[in-house]
């Protein structure tokens, strides 16, 4: 215990130079750009600002670029809740309850718990980084090829519950999903897959470019197909503080969703943003009263939320510990310290005190100037919501398009963005939700890549699943929860029968 | 004069200045060097390194632009279909230039003969390394394991088209093993599950194994070079332990598309063996395990040769593995 607070001690005395806490300042205010901004990501940004990064010392650029990243995860909130436009891909369950709740004049409400619940989860992570870190790294190794994918299953069952209305209607949009995902390269042999002979295709579609498209381009054409509905979120702006009930009903998912968010943010692949929807699935099982989601539940946007920055923060475990990068954001960060003469691994925590406390220390502190910043610009962002949507609608589609080509440098992107605005709004009008379309996409991959694996190192025995006890039970875990998911409608309709 | 005239006398002498600049005031705004793989990787930190050195020479700030994908031929198809001026460079590797024809029969670029060769980067040697608990203490033994158990070792590798994908193809040839092979998605997934012992061997850049092997999680068994590295005093190279023909290095080198003026292309040239003279520069790199070139090495007649050797011996490894296609 000694020993942590010591080390704590000395990575605040590093990161409150004048100078770190400069680039940290600097960071997070890029970093929540980046995040409301519908489609640059931290990804982009960090590419582009990492020349500015040389003439400072490794601490300092590592604070800058990592404050980016999370404080992207605060920023992309902030489009979820007030123009049901994620601007990243942990936000989308929280435009679920978040954009409800905005349209009930609980915008203010809904950020200010956003950026309260995503600071203690901010906190209770950089603890834990610093308590916890190589245990914790030492969790994510557990995880193979089959373990992986059973995982990937229960995310997919947490999917099915996820949806609103018909699970037969949401277990096919995750299913188109994952096909979506197909579409590349094939892992075992490299040839290209359902690309029809688009180069630009090789490599996949990229996850903005889909979310873009399904929820941005399309929610504004429903947003123009039908005016009279926008005019509700203008007449009612209610209170910009959340009440006493709001705080207590948040608190549990608070709790729950930062444990969640944590633990899947170490997992190599894209753990962090399954963590907001695992939290959104927990919050709607264990609540009493599960139809107020989707309605403007609080809980759907605490959890979540928590989880997500959670993730975040987790996320530079494996990083920082044994100098494997969790994700692309992290495999940049590697890069960062390499060009720095830092080269990522176990030994950084003994040849690097100074970095690694000293970043631990800067999260935090990133963190809490994140909440002062965020919480008196809610007033300013709901304000927003009070222009004109005939000036909003071409803003938001400029913005996601520059966005969309900031990724890739690739017209082609934007056309597929279009396309997927169009296939969005059809979805919608037929009734079905596109938030399952992608958390189907963003499991699709790794569920192909982890199942194939498995079957490899297995010689294509599908007993691994069973031999590897985690994987097991989160099989049977999935199991349980598709049966539970899909019982009520099996009796309702057999009542239905029997009175009929 | 009317204004009509002016007009078109100012357009065409600024025209002549403009166009006629070319070689003499070459850079007069930032040049691109497309990275044809994600950020953070080995080639992309190289690029970074020696563009920034390479902007101090230049006077004009070196932008890198990472297209990633299909191995690299993505952004290598890119920067070869660009405009021969010298604004748009790219930086290709033993994959884009070496294996890519067998590996990729509908690959839009030859590599000899649509570049402008400006000069070998930096090269990072190739480690074969195995999980922590694998029972052999030295490559003989390594390799006689290997030959022994086939079908139960298991082979990582960083996709179809990467590094450690070509360079065990030509390990496994050369040393007459067919193993299992189990494709991941970035060396990042690899080492993990190598750490975790659910994988028993890969060949990889050192710059991606270094801490890893210098930390204990991981054995190597040698180091494809003549010398031993510096960053891992201890490991063999292949010489010494007994597979002297297996000498490889993940070279990165600058090229330009074909039709870039031959003033532009020494220009860079210099650029980038001043960036590779600097101290700063040399230690960021030779930090890494990088092996840099020197002398002869870094012309472009040199790499012009050295790229047409690389994409015959590729070929035939590839071929002789069945992996060609």
């Amino acid at each position: 215990m000694d020993a942590l607070f010591a080390n704590l001690a000395h990575g605040f005395s590093v990161a409150v130079s004048l100078q770190n806490l400069g680039l940290c300042l600097v960071g997070v205010l890029i970093g929540t750009l980046v995040g409301i901004l519908p489609g640059v990501g931290p990804i982009a940004t960090i590419a582009m600002l990492l020349p500015l990064t040389f003439k400072v010392d490794p601490t300092g650029a590592l604070i800058m670029l990592a404050g980016i990243y999370y404080g992207a995860q605060y920023g992309g909130s902030t489009t979820a809740i007030l123009i049901n436009i994620p601007g990243e891909a942990t936000s989308v369950v929280t435009t679920l309850d978040g954009h409800q709740m905005a349209k009930q004049g609980r915008a203010g409400v809904a950020l200010g718990t956003a950026a309260l619940v995503s600071f203690f989860a901010g906190t209770v992570s950089t603890l834990l980084i610093a308590a916890l870190g190589t245990p914790m790294s030492k969790l994510a190794l557990l995880f193979g090829p089959a373990e992986y994918f059973a995982l990937m299953v229960l995310g997919l069952a947490f999917a099915m519950v996820l949806a609103q209305a018909s699970v037969l209607k949401a277990a096919a949009t995750i299913l188109i999903g994952v096909l979506l995902a197909t579409i590349g390269t094939d892992l075992e042999t490299g040839e290209e897959r359902l690309t029809f002979g688009f180069a630009e295709l090789a490599n996949g579609i990229d996850f903005a470019v889909l979310a873009m498209g399904v929820f941005g381009f399309a929610e504004v054409l429903r947003n123009l197909e039908a005016p009279e509905s926008r005019d509700v979120v203008k007449s009612r702006i209610g209170s910009l503080w959340p009440t006493r009930k709001d705080m207590r009903g948040s608190l549990l998912p608070m709790l729950r969703g930062t444990t969640v968010g944590a633990i899947l943010g170490i997992l190599p692949g894209n753990g962090a943003v399954l963590g907001p929807f695992a939290s959104y699935t927990m919050e709607k099982k264990l609540s009493r009263t599960p139809e107020r989601f989707g309605q403007g539940a609080i809980e759907g946007v605490a959890g979540p939320e928590a989880a997500n920055n959670a993730g975040a923060q987790t996320a530079f475990i494996p990083l920082l510990t044994l100098g494997i990068p969790p994700n692309a954001v992290m495999a940049l960060m590697v890069g960062a310290m390499t060009i720095h003469g830092i080269i990522p691994g176990p030994q950084v925590i003994t040849k690097s005190p100074d970095l690694f406390w000293g970043m631990i220390a800067s999260m935090w502190i990133g963190n809490a100037m994140l909440l002062v910043i965020n919480l008196p610009l809610i007033g300013i962002w709901v304000k927003m919501l009070n222009v004109p949507y005939r000036l909003m609608y071409p803003a938001i589609m400029v913005f996601c398009c520059i966005g969309i080509y900031s990724i890739n440098n690739d017209p082609m992107d934007v056309a597929l963005t279009a396309f997927f605005g169009l296939l969005g709004y059809l979805l919608i009008k037929l009734g079905f939700e596109p938030a399952p379309l992608l958390l189907g996409f963003v499991l699709g991959k790794l569920l192909e890549e982890k199942l194939r694996q498995a079957l490899i190192l297995s010689r294509g025995s599908f007993m691994t699943f069973v031999e590897n006890p985690v994987a097991g039970v989160l099989l049977l875990i999935s199991l349980a929860i598709v049966v539970l998911a899909v019982l009520p409608s099996i009796g309702k309709s057999r009542n239905a029968a029997l009175q009929g | 004069m009317t204004r009509k005239r002016i007009f078109f006398a100012l357009a065409t002498a600024f025209a002549l200045v403009a166009g006629g600049a070319g070689a003499q005031n070459y850079p007069t705004h930032p040049i691109t060097v497309i990275v044809p793989f994600a950020a953070g990787g080995p080639t992309d930190v190289v690029a970074r390194i020696v563009g920034e050195s390479m902007s101090r020479t230049l006077g004009q700030q070196v932008i890198v632009e990472n297209v990633a994908g299909a191995g690299g031929t993505t952004g290598i198809t890119k920067g070869a279909q660009s405009k021969p001026d010298g604004y748009t460079i790219m930086m290709g590797h033993m994959g884009t230039h070496g294996a890519a024809p067998a590996l990729y029969p509908k690959l839009r670029y030859d590599p000899v003969k649509d570049f402008e060769p400006i000069g070998l980067a930096a090269g990072t040697p190739i480690v074969v390394v195995a999980r922590k608990n694998f029972p052999a203490a030295n490559l003989k033994e390594f390799i006689a394991y290997l030959k022994a158990n086939q079908d139960k070792v298991n082979e990582a590798h960083a996709g179809v088209g990467s590094v450690s994908y070509t360079t065990c193809t030509m390990f496994n040839v050369m040393i007459g093993v067919k193993p299992t092979r189990v494709p991941y998605t970035g060396t990042g997934p690899v080492i993990n599950d190598m750490l975790a012992g659910k994988v028993d061997y890969a060949c990889d850049q050192i710059v991606n194994l270094v801490t890893q092997i210098q930390g204990g999680s991981i054995k190597a068994y040698a180091i494809a070079t003549q010398k031993r590295s510096p960053s891992l005093p201890d490991v063999p190279t292949t010489i010494e332990a007994g597979l002297p023909d297996f000498q490889v290095s993940a070279w990165n080198a600058l090229f330009a598309p074909k039709g870039t003026p031959k003033a532009i292309v020494m220009k860079l040239n210099d650029a980038l063996s001043k960036a590779l003279d600097t101290e700063a520069t040399r230690k960021r790199l030779l930090d890494l395990g990088a092996v840099l070139p020197e002398g002869a090495e870094r012309t472009p007649a040199y790499l012009h040769d050295f790229v047409a050797k690389e994409v015959a011996r590729w070929s035939s490894v590839l071929k002789a593995a069945g992996a060609a296609k």
